[in-house]
């Protein structure tokens, strides 16, 4: 079903700032369409997607229907050590979707 | 009912644009710029908000307002004692005025990040950043929309 795409250098420097590049496929229905019916299709969007390195939350994002469809997000981190980043969107109707990428530090 | 053909959607965006050159368009719910200052007072509450400091990135004319590339940048030294805490947007013509909120620290390295957004008219987009000293800076881009987002039916 659902399926990101994670762009994560797999090596850094220390200190270096590197630059996260995460897409999420989902349609993000904004609630306002209709059908030709006329009847109002719910909404249906990601509300939530929250970054966090080696545990620790690095970046929020809080979004709303003004979003485009397939969420995509740059956001720049310091690469402080080696581990792991996880990547977590969370949405209506139950929408969950966790991937992690790991990156070496030297 | 059969989902639109193309032919039948092209008929009725043609159409839209036709009435919306006559300014007869009748428009689905949206905000106005004063909804987008109420969402903005709730955000940033009683503080004064200067322009400055913030760049906001958003191409000067969009053919297709369902994705609109949107870059927003601080200058920030994003240290421990002064950084970036959150970028919000904000629109004045979209159904609702909140577009996005972005939440960082120190850890960021620097204030930049960018994202793609739905733009349903021609309109101002607002780009409002906290900064860790509780001071809130802004910037306003004007777009032209040539054909908007959240008109067509599904």
């Amino acid at each position: 079903m659902a399926n990101a795409l994670i762009s994560v250098p797999a090596r850094a420097r220390r200190g270096e700032i590197i630059e996260i590049k995460t897409l999420v496929s989902h349609p993000m229905e904004t609630g306002y369409r209709r059908t030709q019916l006329g009847a109002r299709i719910p909404r249906d969007i990601v509300r939530l997607f929250v970054c966090s390195y080696n545990g620790v939350e690095i970046f929020r994002a809080e979004l709303h229907p003004a979003i485009a469809a397939n969420p995509f997000i740059v956001f720049p981190t310091i690469a402080t050590e080696s581990g792991t980043l996880t990547f977590q969107w969370t949405g209506d109707n139950g929408f969950s979707v966790t991937e992690s990428a790991a990156i070496a530090v030297e | 009912m059969q989902p639109a053909s193309r032919r039948e959607f092209l008929w009725a965006a043609g159409g839209a644009a036709g009435l919306g050159l006559l300014g007869l368009v009748v428009r689905p719910a949206e905000a106005t710029p004063a909804a987008m200052q109420e969402a903005i007072r709730k955000v940033v509450g009683t503080a004064k908000v200067s322009p400055g400091r913030v760049k906001l990135e958003l191409p000067p004319l969009v053919e297709n307002g369902n994705t609109v590339p949107l870059a927003v940048s601080v200058e920030s030294a994003m240290t421990e004692a002064d950084h970036v805490r959150a970028i919000h947007v904000f629109t004045e013509k979209n159904p609702q005025p909140d577009v996005v909120g972005f939440r960082f620290g120190p850890r960021a390295g620097r204030a930049s990040v960018s994202t793609r957004v739905r733009l349903a008219d021609t309109q101002a987009v607002v780009a409002i950043a906290e900064l860790s000293d509780s001071s809130f800076w802004s910037a306003t881009v004007n777009v032209v929309v040539t054909l908007a987002a959240c008109l067509e039916e599904a």
